[in-house]
């Protein structure tokens, strides 16, 4: 549920599908993108799509990155035997692009547009209405020629009555003409199909005709549902490097399958502290009082599950967890902790999630003595006496130092406890 | 009611959808409250309407369920609040049209996931039309002893532990649903306890914000301080401390902006809430809490201090001499706990009202007998198998199903003449529906018709327990003047014998263990047929015989529990069963023919109706 970076190559196949609708006719695109992925036969490209072998094309990867040129990662000009061998050369090989390293995996190709004059025009949906830039001075230094930049705002109760007049004031006719059903159907594209960010820059005009160079786009992922048809792009792309870990990618696995919610992203594998925490906005405070005590470099992970999982996935989620916490000692040989924690749940009822939790807690018991694990579990809601009570008893049982507060215990209060605790377990 | 509240203790809503669990909670709130009225005055099922029954204390209200929402208000000139539990499909369209209607006043958007624009027109126009949305993407809210949206505030004992059943001197409002629980805990363990708490939702656009219920808050003289949980990402609390700077929040004000770790995280990750993502420097945590700090907001050093500034911050309030103390109410109604709740908690029990040992339709699948039906399917089990189970809750040996089963084929039917198939046709040509038609030719089944399986075994089993000779049975029955059940054919004789009889007793000398019974029948016959040869043992004799000594030889029942199931009619069981597929099949075939009303000829009645003078 948010904001969502999309391919370009699918904002441009929707944008260049729906444009001629919102413009009645005015404005046309003929010849759509192409994506190549790590299943494409690229050989086999030209028997559908002939262009490909009477122009002149440009390929550039297209996995929610820019600055892509300045990476030397763009190729203009291309003949299609050039441009296949470029995908083929790059195709599953790291970049680093800023900070981020990640494997590049998919490819835009489109036809190579010579051209002379670059435009801008950018729509961002805010809190007070939908704003739309436009510039004739596009281009890649476009923030160095801000002040070329004309602005409007449209408020969120005047959708209809959007005039683009005067950002095309000091255009000549014939500009005016086909630039005014461009930025009238743009707005109209991105309202009609939840855009919340949506830039071209450039674009230029070649023979009376509106030519896209390079487009960026993100929508809003709630609104699938009134889109069914028009986007059609199945998953949303993650952003590039964010290649997740076998554990990641299986509890996102457990998550797409139920009603329920499982989140994890690992930090620090070799951190000290793990936290197994019940609820989105819960989950948040711990982390980040973990981090507010200057331990956030052994904060192990972020994650929660919420919306009543049921045993069973609850279990899954504890073990997955269990088998990362107990790979191997921390460094200092002192003991790990394992925060077991939640706010007071509405109607979770507390005893059933954490049989998942206890289940899991006898299976990876002789693991945890190994690594050397202590226990901190904070928890209210309905049933949540007898939870807390079963927790008690497995500590015992299986000889693990558990610590097991209810609602009489501020939220976080079992971190300080952790951490003054820290230096246990010392052999 | 003062602009700067949101509900009162008259307050009355609708309560859209049918969220009877909801509706349940919202009313045992009112009761704890002590409220007269139950706050739900209406249901809106669109659509529907009629009534719905709930719980009000210990005794019960009937709620009434409107087709629209206009129809509701039209009918209650009292509600003010709507509680929407749309989906986020028809969340917008719903609540909009809450917004344009005259009466309401509040509407709660429940709903996770209502599209960003259609969330952000309907913000805009609650604003234009001077309303408040709370939510989407929200538990509620709560009005301390007076109102409380959905599910918020959570079960009965939260709400009494936290005393949301009266006015405390807290206004609260948090972005988070998840943890507006947690921040009452908090809140009723640090101070008198709340006046009013929010949870506006974690969603980008949120209906109301942060600053809309502060100022609130600020408005109400019984409110004395307020506390308030941020989250990253979005410029909500920028407006706060816009709002403290310029003088129009002068109370205490204690807050905390969550998602201080996000400066540990990977760019790009996304916190649970749409709108929990830190675009720029000043969206972060810290940046927040720090130019909250600056407007002089008390923020603690983390969450893990923030129970405690709050009880700093009402002490000095308190100290001060501006703190009313708290009238308790002098006695809290008890909500009875829910029959269904306490049965799971086990600390009520009742016996059950009915038992089953046949079947089971409470797992996966249901089973017979203990065994799922796909597992008798699988395992090549026929309606010989499952009439062993359901009927006996055992699995018999294939040699007593394929008995069974073929008992069944040989009585499924005697052909239209006979009086179960005539009153079947009879019927079906009245016109009447299938199961009247099976039912009348059943209802025929009785002492003189369809009954001799049942008997014959039942007298025969009788003699033979009792160690009666065949002749001595014989002329018992002789003497009784019972003519034995089962003994007697219409055209067929020894010499002629019926070859359905000739099957099932070469059956039986095959496969069966032992045939006790029929040997004794047989003894029988050997008497009667001395006197007249067509008193044979005949087809329904035969069955009775063997179905007992079948089920002697299964292994499963001693001598008495055969009686015992003789006696409860299961060989009755086995005719009607067979019997139904002719009847079934005589009803419909007349329908197939269209035959018409049957009316019996007059020159077939023997009319002796005496004419009365």
């Amino acid at each position: 549920m948010a904001r969502r970076g999309i391919r370009e190559y699918d904002a441009k196949r929707i944008f260049y599908r729906m444009m001629p609708q919102y413009t009645g006719e005015k404005i046309k695109f003929d010849i759509m993108p192409i994506l190549v992925d790590p299943g494409t036969n690229i050989d086999k490209l030209p028997e559908e799509n002939p262009w490909l072998e009477n122009m002149r094309l440009v390929v550039k990867p297209d996995q929610l990155f820019g600055k892509r040129g300045k990476s030397g990662l763009v190729l203009l000009d291309a003949s299609f035997e050039e441009a296949a061998n470029f995908i083929k050369q790059k195709m599953g090989k790291s970049a680093k692009i800023g900070q981020v390293k990640g494997k590049l995996t998919h490819f835009l190709v489109e036809p190579f547009i010579p051209h002379d004059s670059e435009y801008y025009i950018a729509v961002k949906m805010e809190t007070d209405g939908d704003h739309i830039y436009f510039s004739t001075q596009g281009g890649v230094d476009i923030e160095s020629v801000w002040e070329t930049v004309k602005e409007i705002k449209v408020g969120p109760l005047e959708e209809q009555e959007f005039d683009p007049e005067p950002l095309l004031m000091d255009l000549k006719a014939d500009e005016r003409k086909l630039l005014l059903p461009f930025i009238k159907g743009t707005y109209r594209f991105f309202v009609n199909h939840d855009f919340v960010y949506f830039e071209i820059n450039p674009f230029t005009i070649v023979d009376k005709k509106i030519k896209v160079l390079d487009m960026v786009a993100k929508v809003d992922d709630t609104a699938v549902f009134q889109n069914v048809g028009v986007w059609d792009f199945g998953e949303f792309p993650e952003p590039f490097g964010k290649d997740p870990t076998p554990e990641e990618a299986y509890i996102k696995s457990l998550d797409e399958k139920t009603g329920a919610s499982l989140k994890l992203t690992i930090l620090n594998p070799e951190g000290m502290i793990w936290t197994m925490v019940a609820g989105g906005g819960a989950s948040v405070v711990y982390a980040d009082t973990i981090v507010d005590m200057g331990f956030s470099k052994e904060l192990s992970n972020y994650g929660e599950y919420s919306g009543d999982p049921s045993t069973e996935l609850t279990y899954l989620y504890a073990k997955t967890i269990l088998s990362l916490m107990t790979r191997a000692k921390h460094r200092s040989g002192k003991d790990k902790i394992l925060i077991i924690g939640g706010g007071i749940a509405n109607f979770t009822d507390v005893a059933n999630t954490f049989t998942g939790i206890i289940q899991a807690l006898r299976e990876y018991s002789d693991k945890m003595k190994e690594v050397g694990v202590r226990i901190f579990v904070r928890r209210g809601g309905p049933n949540y006496k007898a939870g807390l009570e079963k927790m008690k008893e497995v500590g015992s049982e299986i000889s693990i130092p558990i610590k097991v507060y209810g609602p009489e215990l501020h939220m976080t209060s079992i971190i300080p406890m952790a951490i003054r605790d820290e230096g246990k377990g010392v052999n | 009611m003062e602009p700067y509240l949101l509900f009162s203790r008259d307050t009355r809503s609708i309560v859209f959808n049918m969220q009877t669990r909801a509706v349940q909670r919202m009313l045992d709130f009112d009761y704890l409250s002590g409220r007269n009225k139950p706050s739900v005055a209406a249901i809106v099922n669109p659509g529907n309407s009629g009534t719905h029954k709930a719980h009000w204390g210990k005794g019960e209200v009937l709620i009434p369920i409107y087709p629209s929402i206009q129809a509701a208000t039209d009918a209650n000139s009292d509600i003010d609040v709507m509680v929407n539990f749309a989906s986020f499909r028809s969340a917008y369209a719903t609540t909009k049209e809450a917004l344009l209607n005259k009466q309401i006043r509040v509407v709660a958007v429940i709903a996770e996931g209502v599209p960003e624009r259609k969330a952000r027109e309907l913000a805009h126009l609650s604003r234009k039309l001077k309303k408040i949305i709370i939510g989407p993407a929200t538990v509620g809210a709560v009005g301390a002893g007076a109102f409380k949206v959905g599910n918020t505030g959570g079960t009965i004992d939260n709400i009494k532990e936290q005393k949301l059943y009266r006015r405390g001197s807290v206004g609260l409002v948090t972005k988070s649903g998840g943890l507006l629980n947690e921040m009452f805990n908090i809140v009723s363990h640090n101070t008198d306890g709340i006046f009013e708490g929010v949870a506006i939702g974690g969603d980008k656009y949120p209906g109301s914000g942060l600053i809309d219920h502060l100022l609130r808050y600020e408005a109400n003289p019984k409110i004395k301080m307020m506390v308030a949980l941020g989250e990253l990402g979005g410029d909500e609390e920028y407006k706060v401390v816009d709002a403290v700077n310029r003088g129009l929040l002068t109370k205490p004000i204690v807050f905390w902006v969550m998602g201080t770790c996000s400066k540990m995280f990977p760019a790009g990750v996304q916190f649970g809430h749409a709108g929990a993502k830190a675009g720029a420097e000043a969206e972060t945590a810290d940046a927040k809490n720090k130019a909250l700090k600056k407007a002089g907001v008390i923020v603690p050093n983390s969450f893990d201090t923030l129970g405690d500034e709050i009880a700093r911050t009402f002490i000095k309030l308190k100290d001060e001499g501006k703190i009313t103390p708290i009238e308790e109410p002098r006695e809290i109604p008890n909500i009875p706990m829910d029959y269904a709740d306490a049965l799971k908690k086990g600390i009520i029990r009742k016996p059950t009202s009915f038992i089953s040992t046949v079947a089971d339709d409470r797992g996966e699948e249901v089973n017979y007998g203990g065994y799922p039906i796909s597992e008798i399917v699988h395992s090549g089990g026929k309606i010989g198998d499952v009439i062993s189970l359901l009927w006996f809750g055992r699995r018999f040996p294939k040699w007593a199903t394929d008995f069974m089963e073929m008992a069944l084929m040989i009585v499924a039917d005697h052909g239209p003449a006979v009086s179960g198939a005539h009153n079947a046709i009879i019927a079906s040509r009245a016109g009447k529906d299938l199961i009247s038609c099976l039912c009348s030719g059943l209802l025929t089944i009785g002492p003189r018709f369809g009954g001799a399986i049942d008997d014959c075994a039942k007298f025969m089993s009788e003699a033979f327990g009792r160690g009666l000779s065949p002749r001595d049975f014989v002329s018992e029955m002789k003497d009784r003047n019972v003519k034995i059940p089962g003994i007697g054919h219409r055209v067929k004789s020894l010499e002629n014998p019926d070859g359905r009889v000739t099957l099932l007793i070469e059956y039986a000398r095959k496969k069966f263990p032992r045939a006790d019974l029929l040997d004794y029948a047989l003894g029988v016959q050997a008497v009667t047929t001395q006197k007249k040869s067509n008193l044979i043992l005949n087809v329904d004799g035969t069955i009775g015989v063997l179905m007992v000594d079948m089920l002697r030889g299964v292994g499963y029942f001693d001598d008495d529990e055969v009686k015992r199931i003789v006696n409860l009619g299961y060989l009755n069981g086995f005719f009607v069963l067979g019997r139904s597929i002719g009847l079934i099949g005589h009803a419909l075939d007349q329908k197939r023919l269209n035959e018409r009303l049957y009316r019996h000829p007059w020159e077939d009645i023997l009319y002796m109706v005496e004419r009365k003078e």
